[in-house]
């Protein structure tokens, strides 16, 4: 299988200053994502997910380590990634449309491409009344839908998700949930994405690779056995319970600190 | 339509009971009409020099425009080029709060002895005092563009100048349009001095030869018209933000609840 994303021996370490003790936050990482596969990262705050998101997306810089997207080298450069962040960020002074129109022409779609994508796939997905509204009046179920669109539309091979149901009710996440999974299932991207939640995790993904606290390394890796299609009423099932619990183990907080 | 009706209604009636107030006091104590003319009378010799006054008029207009245009342009150049350079910034900044330390009693003379006596030195001084203003709002607004966006303009790549134009320009609007509502009010007075220094046209030279005449009803039949300058001015650029500034502004009622 070629991989989509390439993460070797990735350590990152935050220099300290008088104030600051220096902090290492990540120690030697390595993983892949492959082609169309949606791989989970899980662990408890704090373990540098969003610096690892960061170094991925070319802000940061890593102390060792190489990233490669698509086979060529990602170090240090952006524009290689698909992303949605925790909060929807969508600029206030533009429509749905308009929203999802800029971060594609940034991704080098031409004008009228993007317009044409956008306003296909707003009205596939049922949200076309939105399309010349301002995001402030949508709920933000409704924000994240959009948020998840544009980076599923964005012609990039990777898609970052940060922790992108952090902020919603648990109604509405459990919705957002299920929404994503039947649109990912009909249009397979490869996925790197990062929640706190364990559900969350074995509902969406095909891999699941369990980060200790900072600094963080990869103590586990669980292949998630379930056929796709997937729906909610996995939650059910005795060996989705069983993982659970072994994830939920593995998670918790060391007793003797 | 009608709660816009209402809200027009106090200060309505507050100005109205302003001017009978003043109409009154007047008519009672008798005051001579070249210390303080009534309303009625500032309002019958305005009538009476319309045509005058429609003629300095046009002359004050033209150049309020043309040097609030200038000094609107500048000042945004001036804080789009100091946000792009940083090192640009901290080396001019203080130059440009140090030309508003300048008194223009004193710069407006020696731009008529410099530039002579057409519309140039008007048109200087206009600027001068308009740029500020609107460079500082604006600054100000590009500085404080929203850091969720600006993560994600970034994650995805976005260029230098893609984040400038898509993000921290829109972004600075409501700012900008502060800026250009406090320099509008600065922009037609300036006008009137500017014009009292060096210029045989022009409201505020209209001023200046009627104070020479004790003609005071002249003088505030002037300020009325400035006045209503002044508020028109106002009221362009509060429509042209209604237009440009549009969704949730950062400070929108939406805004406010996360």
């Amino acid at each position: 299988m070629s991989s989509v994303l390439e993460v070797r021996h990735l350590s990152k370490r935050f220099a300290g200053s008088r104030k600051t003790p220096a902090k290492e936050v990540l120690a030697d990482v390595s993983f892949q994502v492959g082609e169309g596969e949606f791989v989970t990262l899980i662990g408890p705050s704090g373990s540098g997910k969003t610096t690892l998101f960061r170094m991925i997306g070319g802000l940061e810089l890593p102390t060792e380590g190489d990233i490669s997207i698509d086979g060529a080298n990602a170090v240090g450069t952006r524009g290689h990634i698909a992303y949605m962040p925790q909060q929807a960020s969508l600029m206030p002074w533009l429509t749905v449309s308009a929203n999802i129109e800029l971060s594609l022409t940034i991704a080098g779609i031409g004008k009228r491409e993007a317009r044409a994508l956008a306003r296909d796939w707003l009205a596939r997905v049922g949200l076309e009344a939105t399309a010349h509204q301002y995001p402030d009046v949508l709920s933000g179920g409704m924000q994240q839908r959009v948020s998840f669109l544009r980076a599923l539309l964005s012609p990039q091979k990777l898609m970052c998700l940060d922790e992108p149901f952090s902020a919603l009710d648990a109604l509405t996440r459990q919705h957002m949930q299920a929404w994503l999974l039947s649109l990912w299932e009909s249009n397979r991207r490869s996925v790197l994405f990062v929640t706190h939640s364990i559900e969350e995790a074995l509902l969406l993904s095909d891999r699941i690779l369990v980060l200790s606290a900072a600094p963080a390394s990869i103590i586990r890796e669980v292949r998630v056995p379930f056929p796709r299609p997937r729906s909610e009423a996995l939650w059910g099932d005795a060996e989705f319970i069983r993982l659970k619990q072994e994830l939920y183990d593995m998670l918790r907080p060391d007793p003797t600190l | 339509m009608g709660s816009k009706r209402a809200r027009l209604l106090p200060p309505l009636i507050v100005t109205a009971a302003f001017l009978l107030l003043w109409q009154a006091a007047v008519w009672l104590f008798g005051t001579d009409a070249y210390i303080l003319p009534s309303p009625s009378a500032i309002a019958k010799q305005a009538y009476d020099s319309a045509p005058q006054l429609a003629h300095h008029m046009w002359g004050t207009l033209r150049i309020t425009l043309i040097g609030f245009g200038a000094g609107a342009l500048l000042g945004f150049l001036i804080a789009a080029l100091l946000h792009v350079i940083p090192w640009v910034k901290s080396g001019f900044y203080p130059l440009l709060v140090l030309s508003q330390n300048v008194p223009i009693m004193a710069i407006g003379p020696l731009l008529v002895l410099w530039f002579g006596f057409g519309m140039l030195p008007r048109v200087i001084l206009i600027a001068l005092v308009t740029f500020f203003p609107v460079a500082v709002a604006m600054m100000t607004g590009l500085s404080k563009s929203d850091g969720r966006l600006f993560e994600y303009m970034r994650m995805i790549g976005a260029s230098p100048s893609r984040l400038f134009w898509r993000l921290e320009l829109p972004g600075a609007m409501p700012h900008l349009f502060s800026g250009l509502k406090i320099a509008a009010s600065y922009s037609v007075i300036s006008a009137i001095y500017a014009e009292a220094i060096g210029s045989d046209s022009g409201l505020g030279y209209f001023i200046l030869i009627a104070q020479h005449g004790f003609e005071t009803v002249k003088v505030f039949a002037a300020i009325a018209v400035i006045v209503l300058l002044s508020l028109a001015l106002f009221g362009v650029i509060a429509l042209a933000e209604r237009l440009f500034v549009r969704g949730g502004s950062p400070r929108g009622k939406e805004g406010s609840r996360s």
